[in-house]
């Protein structure tokens, strides 16, 4: 239970914490997709690494190979990195339209425009 | 026979129906799909709530695979209850949606648009479904994708930075409740939703069991925008076409609210969720801060759907108060006001959607004299309005009752107090609607223009239903009863 | 880059070996690592590697947005079709050991049929992806 024997969760609770500070302190809509993706990122590293045993191979059996590692997480986080990358893909799409819109990326100042244009009205 | 698959045509049609869409790109044809695949899924979901027995149900293995191994759907009468809730909304929304999205979003994008809905549709009825922690994650990231696309497509420039917002919030989220989901594999070697409460109860409470609890908790309670995790709710459903808020303010949050009772209640089991972790105390401050704080805030509001959409984060804390109090008639509460601020705020919603055609506002000072241009929208968004107050003789008193009884049979008369106080404050924001559209002199000259009769007759519909689940409440709440029991019973 | 004649030669020359790598990588999934994701995306890869160098009219041309949308739609109908074919031979949805007569080779042509699907949504996916970016502003009507 020693520090280093659990790197693979540290790495994980410091790519979190990263992920969601970027994610609070930016006002940047793409910083905040680079603090969002980062933060997903964490969760695929929480779920492979305990599926890694040392000295394992793939599970395909085969006569020379005993120990296996299991393929469970992997088949899992294949299809959160599908969700990320979807995920990603339409919060660009909605920054590029609203930088068409607004002509700006940082929420205050989008912010700002919309008050003003609500004052307007 | 047929029969045995439903569980699975259930949510499969509709998933099915949007590739389709997309592949005729054809308006009229997109909106018959979307409309065929929900009817078929409302009728679905009835037949499977009248033939799931009672303290049992129904076991579907994908592919074969028996459950642990393979993914296995579970309709039990609360997955079933949720399934009707969804269903009946859906396929009265899309029948309401054509004219609706014909004004308010682009002809292009209408068999889009459509693809979403039944997308996300599908989503829905997939999370209410699934046995598996992680299907359900699939299912809830699927509905929530394509909620994003709908609240941004129609023209309103809002709607793009709120859907923004929401895709953030919503993220955070999920992706909270798959780490819950990590930790909780990671410690019980299961994604099963049954296997998992079999072998959490082994585990105990260990630390990762339990940061597991508040992880999911946290992450689903964004998800049903909990108060103080709400900030996205306003203004997403203020800025999206009509349609949309009708449709998630009575489905979206709805389901994420019936995940969080499933863990709660069926994977953790209220002793280790409610008890070990003082959930309790946690659950009924913030449901009261939701409650008082929410409808002051509406209160407040100068715009009709804003004011609609922070009375839904109102609502969501009975629900959650109700899920605090832990007892039978708390948890009938919580399961039956999913259905009746479900089908109120979906009236209401879809009345808000006639009075932006015609009017092209919802703004409250342009609502004088609504009842003499639309007589008919003023008067059911009354009617639905006594419902969201819970008035006797509405839906939405059932739930109200029994919160009350829930709250006093815990020997907590503060708490009842303070459920009809904040019922005092929604009667004023429904009275100020009522003081615009009736008592105010309109400006100018008032010619009659009442919303077209596919918005009227789908929207009054709903109105009526507010009526009719608060006079006849034996399926309505008989099947919140049972939902209730099958809730707290878990896979036993 | 119209005028840099080595990238276009050697272009015309990588791309047919990145779609059968793609392809190689599509049926190996069947014995290790591989399958319709990676192969999707490195079909897409091949397309978007055109559109890179010859622009993006001409990858437009030559998979045209139309037809990207179908793959992407299709994809999915088919991984479906899969699943109610499951189902209207008598066994449960997504069932591949009711697909031949032998389970194991229902297995094998279930997985194979899913993984195709998978391909053509992904690479559909991916281009739609590539061509809604890269087009963005440039010609308002082909978005």
């Amino acid at each position: 239970m020693s520090f280093a024997s659990h790197y693979s969760y540290w790495a994980t609770i410091v790519l979190m914490v990263l992920g969601l500070y970027i994610l609070i302190a930016r006002g940047n809509l793409i910083k905040k997709l680079v603090g969002l993706s980062i933060f997903q990122t964490s969760v695929y590293l929480l779920y492979i690494a305990p599926g890694k045993l040392i000295g394992g191979t793939a599970p395909i059996i085969a006569e020379q190979f005993r120990i296996y590692s299991n393929p469970l997480p992997h088949v899992l986080i294949l299809t959160a990195i599908v969700v990320g990358v979807a995920t990603l893909a339409l919060g660009l799409a909605l920054v590029v339209r609203i930088y068409e819109a607004y002509g700006s990326i940082e929420e205050d100042e989008i912010i700002d425009r919309d008050r003003k244009a609500g004052q307007d009205a | 026979m047929i029969s045995e698959h439903l569980p699975i045509l259930q949510v499969v049609l509709p998933l099915l129906a949007a590739p389709l869409i997309v592949l005729f790109r054809h308006a009229t044809l997109a909106w018959l799909l979307a409309a065929a695949a929900s009817w078929c899924s409302f009728v679905i979901a009835v037949l499977l709530f009248f033939t799931v027995p009672a303290g049992g149900a129904f076991d579907y293995a994908l592919g074969s695979w028996a459950a642990p191994w393979g993914i296995g759907y579970r309709i039990d009468s609360a997955s079933a209850y949720v399934l009707v809730l969804v269903s009946l909304i859906a396929s009265v929304v899309v029948t309401y949606a054509r004219t609706s999205i014909a004004a308010e979003v682009d002809r292009d994008s209408h068999y889009l648009f459509y693809a979403m809905f039944v997308l996300c549709l599908g989503g829905l009825l997939g999370i209410a479904a699934t046995n598996d922690a992680f299907n359900l994650f699939v299912f809830l990231e699927i509905s929530s994708l394509s909620s994003y696309v709908l609240i941004a497509i129609g023209r309103n420039r809002r709607a793009l930075h709120a859907a923004f917002q929401y895709l953030i919030m919503g993220t955070i989220g999920a992706t909270f409740y798959v780490i819950g989901v990590g930790l909780l594999y990671l410690m019980t070697g299961t994604l099963n939703m049954a296997d998992m409460a079999e072998r959490l109860a082994q585990v105990g409470e260990t630390r990762p069991v339990l940061s597991a609890l508040a992880f999911i908790t946290v992450g689903l309670s964004l998800k049903i925008a909990l108060f103080p995790l709400h900030f996205w709710l306003p203004n997403a459903y203020a800025s999206a076409p009509s349609v949309v808020s009708a449709f998630l303010a009575g489905t979206a949050t709805k389901v994420s609210v019936y995940v969080l009772m499933r863990f709660l209640f069926s994977v953790f089991g209220a002793r280790l969720s409610l008890d070990a972790l003082h959930l309790f105390d946690v659950l009924v401050g913030l449901s009261i801060a939701a409650t008082v704080a929410a409808s002051l805030v509406a209160l407040f509001q100068d715009d009709l759907k804003r004011m609609l959409a922070y009375s839904s984060v109102a609502q969501v804390g009975y629900i959650t108060l109700g899920i605090a109090l832990n007892n039978a008639d708390g948890l009938t509460a919580a399961v039956i006001h999913l259905f009746n601020h479900g089908i109120t705020k979906v009236a209401l919603f879809m009345l808000v959607g006639g009075i932006v055609l015609r009017m092209g506002t919802t703004r409250f000072s342009d609502m004088a004299g609504l009842a003499r241009r639309m007589p008919f929208t003023a008067f059911g968004f009354v009617v639905a309005g006594l419902s969201l107050i819970g008035v006797p003789a509405s839906a939405g008193f059932v739930t109200k009752w029994y919160l009350v009884m829930a709250a006093l049979e815990r020997a907590h008369w503060w708490l009842a107090a303070l459920v009809v106080a904040t019922s005092l404050i929604s009667a004023l924001y429904v009275w100020r609607f009522v003081e615009m559209a009736y008592l105010r002199e309109p400006a100018g000259e008032v010619r009659r223009a009442e919303a077209p009769l596919s918005l009227l007759i789908p929207a009054w519909i709903m109105v009526l239903a507010c009526t009719y689940f608060g006079l006849e409440t034996s399926y309505s709440l008989t099947g919140a009863q049972e939902a209730a029991a099958a809730l707290v019973r878990g896979f036993r | 880059m119209r005028s840099q004649l080595v990238l276009r030669v050697i272009a015309k020359l990588l791309i047919p070996f990145m779609l059968l790598f793609a392809l190689y990588v599509q049926f190996h999934g069947d014995f290790g690592p591989g399958g319709g994701f990676q192969a999707g995306v490195i079909t897409a890869a091949a397309v978007i590697f055109y559109g890179l160098i010859y622009g993006l009219p001409a990858a437009r041309r030559l998979v045209p947005d139309r037809f990207v949308e179908s793959m992407i739609a299709g994809g999915v109908l088919l991984y479906g079709g899969v699943g109610v074919a499951g189902m209207l031979l008598g066994g449960n949805f997504l069932d591949y050991f009711v697909l031949a007569a032998d389970p194991v080779h229902g297995q094998h042509r279930g997985i194979l049929l899913v993984e195709l699907g998978v391909l053509i949504t992904v690479a559909g996916v991916m281009l739609k992806i590539f061509y809604v970016f890269a087009g963005r502003g440039r010609d308002p009507g082909g978005a």
